[in-house]
């Protein structure tokens, strides 16, 4: 009788095994992985856009904040799951080209883009899609509540009412941390703008992860004023936040949000289909509904909330000057940032 | 009596060569068990770990460079700054979640107040929870609109008080547990002795029930510190710019790519680990010879004052750990934190917020069976080998020896060092990066000691005779290993594949470098949705976790009563 329990009963076990294992490998053929930096509430609608269009292929997202995305295809190498990336920096595609993952391909229709925003060699090794820019969010009801004057510079949260009210994304996972740093330092020249780091640093509440979360804090209150991109200021203040998206006078970094296929890909008749895709007219009027920059020309529309040319006061921004001294940067960002509480040492 | 007799006949003189002629088949598939489960460590523990001591000492290209890295790291003050913090923060934790414990295991044990079964089922609620969530919930509570944010008194939470606010919830049950345990065994003979001597009682406190409890303290002690040493989930969440070990080992390799230097902070991070991993054994076997058989079991008198004390502080820990549980589902329900406080489902919606919402729950369902079932055949069948396996015994040593590592390794270590290993090309096993059988397994590895234990625990218990009668009546011994062993050993499979299914659910240190497009798991997307601002998601995720953890823990109480219920036959006459 006992036996005939626990015959059943490792039968069972073994069963489920079987089981787990069989659904654990079975990974359909048409299946498309793709590494991205973009805002995960924004993934649902892409990918329900092309697979419209393309009913066999199934997209797979792998999500995290762009510093995260490089490092796992750098970890990764030619080993890399990934079929194509897709919504990341620039500046990272630089460094995966370098690395040779990238698989050189001309999407049809590239040449319709703006030859600004797409990679000089041919066949290019990346494409744009559309630039994120950088922004200040600042939650009027708190600043209101706490009495701070609303900033309008770069320069003014420098000021000392801000102490400790204002937070900014980490620029070593963050990508839209790092075109910040890289901006200021474009605009200033090194000095100046390690200078102002410096006295920004005294104002800084936290560092954040992840770009979108100075605003959402700022959103909720948690810190009143928060460095982030223009999009996700919009987005809250639509929802309802008491948001206010500032472009600061001196201009505002941006980088790319852009593509490249991977060497070696296991799908790569897919990932080619969604790089031409992704160069359309159709989806570059998709890219608008967030950004006010997109790479296709004369599709673009301004963004409900967005802060007043925007566009206007994007710097001139160097990616390859940007990509080869990243982790330069970083470094020093590191150096004298990353742990707030460590006495300074002279 | 009999059974006694044959086997000793059969291990003596001429009779052994019989045996053996009989026994060559068994052993065979004895000997196959072993070498396939100490594969099994070498391939999924050994090797990886000489991969990730291999990378720090290599360049990004991957040239030997010697110590160069470690170097580095000694000479860069931000990082010699995480070690202090770390160590800062682990013993403070250490210090205050002992006592918090000792005080309250002390109730639960040596006194007579109500509701003792009550209290000790509330202490183990932090277990159900992944280690974000009580930092969820004190950003919650005492962040800049903070609910009770005035009790800091202007001090940030983020930072080194959120920390250890956060680790004593997280580490709490198990700090508490180890203290039970030691304040159950004591022998009541020497409280006899101590009041017919006169003695005071803060006098008995001290010569009695510390020098007896000590090794119990010191194991608690050595828990607490580990486990808040290398405990990722907190930090991440509430550490603002404070930091330590766990997260730099993070940001060094997301944040600066730097692979090797990743590699250098997870060997500095197994130190300390390995230290009071070494310290802990050394107490267990002194521990040993505590207890004699001839200790009556202590049982509490009534006093009214003290019972009442030790009951006012269990309801006191009762709130902070329930206040914490409480406000993070007060959080995920609330519709827009602090503006809008309505209850609402609306965060439950992951799928709105993360394209993997609501599917990394159920990968994470499916990593936990899977981890939950496979664990247990092999941590079973392991800890048979070692226990009750016949010959070979330097092999089942060295098995065992393996068996204890994984307890030393930190998770976020052990994922580092898979990543290491297993994305390369040239590997053979690299087919299994970046598939949901990584996963399982590295959590299987993660958990492995704990659960090995456990198993060698309840198979010490059956009498080696059983193994003796089978022998000499020829059953080969993994009949007699279904028909008696396992059926015994019931309670003990059902306890670690809850454990294992429980940590599974809730782990994010060791598998936050292997997931992949398909198996991203709950704990991760909690993880993500804090980072990008979406705390009210997270809250609701984190508490989806729970109430999953909560759900099989019900179920195993109500599958160990009925064990209890069935098998408690044998044990009576």
């Amino acid at each position: 009788m006992k036996s005939g329990f626990l015959k059943r009963l490792s039968l069972s076990v073994f069963g489920a095994v079987l089981a787990g294992s069989v659904f654990a490998g079975a990974a359909k053929a048409e299946d498309l992985i793709v590494y991205t930096a973009v805002e995960p509430e924004e993934l649902t609608g892409f990918a329900k856009a092309f697979e419209a269009k393309h009913p066999g292929i199934k997209i797979k997202w792998v999500r995290d904040s762009t510093g995260i995305m490089t490092a796992k295809l750098l970890a990764e190498g030619k080993n890399t799951p990934a079929d194509i990336v897709w919504g990341l920096a620039a500046t990272s595609l630089l460094l995966l080209k370098d690395a040779g993952i990238l698989e050189p391909y001309a999407p049809k229709g590239v040449d319709k883009l703006d030859a600004k925003y797409v990679d000089g060699d041919n066949p290019p090794s990346w494409v744009g899609q559309r630039a994120w820019i950088a922004s200040i969010c600042v939650n009027t009801a708190e600043a209101k509540a706490k009495n701070l004057p609303i900033p309008k510079s770069w320069a003014d949260l420098t000021k000392p009412v801000y102490k400790g009210h204002i937070v900014m994304p980490n620029p070593a996972s963050s990508g839209t941390g790092f075109l910040d740093v890289s901006s200021w330092i474009q605009m200033w020249g090194e000095e100046k703008a390690w200078k102002f780091m410096d006295d920004l640093h005294k104002n800084i509440g936290i560092y954040t992860h992840s770009g979108s979360k100075p605003c959402k804090m700022a959103g909720k209150g948690e810190f009143p004023i928060g460095v982030s991109f223009a999009y996700k200021g919009a987005q809250l203040k639509a929802k309802g936040a008491p948001v206010l998206t500032v472009a600061p006078t001196e201009g505002v970094g941006w980088d790319l949000e852009s593509f490249g296929l991977v060497k070696g890909a296991k799908n790569a008749d897919a990932a080619k289909k969604f790089a031409d895709w992704s160069v359309s007219k159709d989806t570059n009027v998709m890219y608008n509904d967030a950004y006010a920059v997109v790479a296709y020309p004369g599709v673009a529309k301004p963004v409900k909330f967005f802060p007043e040319n925007l566009d206007k006061k994007m710097i001139k921004n160097d990616f390859s000057w940007a990509a080869k001294n990243r982790k330069r940067i970083l470094a020093e960002w590191k150096k004298r940032y990353d742990s707030k509480s460590e006495p300074k040492k002279k | 009596m009999s059974a006694a007799e044959i086997s000793v006949t059969s291990e003596g003189g001429s009779s052994r060569w019989a045996k053996l002629r009989h026994v060559g088949r068994e052993a065979w598939i004895m000997l196959g068990g072993i070498a396939a489960i100490l594969v099994a460590l070498v391939a999924f523990l050994v090797l990886p770990l000489y991969a990730l001591f291999k990378k720090s000492v290599e360049d990004d290209k991957g040239n030997y460079v010697g110590l160069v890295n470690f170097q580095e790291y000694y000479e860069s003050p931000g990082l010699l700054q995480s070690i202090t913090n770390s160590l800062t923060i682990a013993v403070l934790t250490m210090v205050i979640a002992c006592f918090l414990a000792f005080l309250y295991a002390y109730g639960l044990t040596r006194t007579c107040m109500p509701f003792k079964k009550t209290f000790r089922a509330i202490a183990t609620i932090p277990i159900l929870a992944p280690s974000l969530l009580p930092a969820i919930s004190l950003i919650y509570l005492f962040g800049n609109q903070g609910l009770i944010k005035g009790l800091l008194l202007g001090e940030s939470i983020y930072g080194p008080i959120g920390i250890m606010i956060a680790m004593v919830f997280y580490i709490f049950p198990h700090v508490m547990m180890i203290m039970v345990t030691a304040l159950s065994t004591t022998d009541a003979r020497l409280y006899e002795a101590a009041e017919a001597l006169g003695t005071r009682p803060s006098r008995v406190f001290f010569t009695v029930t510390l020098p007896g409890a000590i090794y119990g303290i010191v194991s608690a002690a050595v828990v607490a510190f580990t486990l808040t040493i290398t405990d990722f989930g907190v930090p991440k969440v509430i550490g603002g710019q404070y930091n330590v070990l766990a997260t730099d080992i993070y940001k060094q390799v997301v944040g600066q790519q730097n692979f090797s230097m990743g590699a250098v902070v997870g060997i500095v991070l197994l130190i300390p680990a390995l230290f009071s991993f070494v310290i802990d054994r050394h107490v267990q076997k002194k521990q040993v010879a505590l207890l004699s058989a001839r200790a009556v079991p202590y049982h509490p008198k009534p006093h009214k004052a003290r019972d009442m004390a030790f009951l006012l502080f269990c309801l006191a820990m009762t709130v902070f750990l329930v206040g914490i549980l409480g406000t993070a589902a007060f959080g995920s329900f609330a519709k827009f934190w602090p503006y809008d406080l309505s209850l609402s489902l609306v965060h439950y919606d992951f799928d709105k917020v993360d394209p993997n919402g609501w599917s990394s729950f159920f990968n994470s369902l499916k990593m936990a069976s899977m981890t939950a079932v496979i664990g247990v055949v092999v941590i079973f069948l392991g800890a048979y080998f070692v226990e009750k396996g016949q010959g070979f015994a330097r092999l089942r040593g060295f098995f065992h020896m393996l068996a204890m590592m994984p307890m030393a390794v930190p998770g976020l270590v052990l994922g580092l060092a898979y990543v290491f290993f297993f994305s390369v090309p040239e590997n053979p096993l690299s087919f299994l990066y970046s598939t949901m059988a990584i996963l399982v397994i590295c959590t299987v590895i993660h958990f492995y000691t704990v659960s090995h234990l456990t198993m060698l625990t309840a198979l010490k218990q059956i009498d080696k005779e059983f193994e003796s009668v089978s022998a000499s009546l020829k059953v080969p011994f993994y009949k007699t290993m279904f028909r008696v062993h396992v059926p015994i050993c019931l309670p003990a499979i059902s306890e670690v594949m809850m454990y294992l299914f429980v940590n599974a659910m809730t782990t994010v240190s060791a598998v936050v470098f292997l997931y992949s497009a398909d198996t991203k798991l709950a704990a991760i997307t909690v993880l993500n949705l804090d980072d990008v601002g979406d705390q009210a998601e997270a809250a609701a995720m984190a508490m989806m976790i729970v109430a999953t953890s909560l759900t099989v823990r019900v179920l195993h109480g109500l599958l160990m009563r009925a064990l209890n219920a069935r098998h408690s036959a044998w044990r009576t006459r």
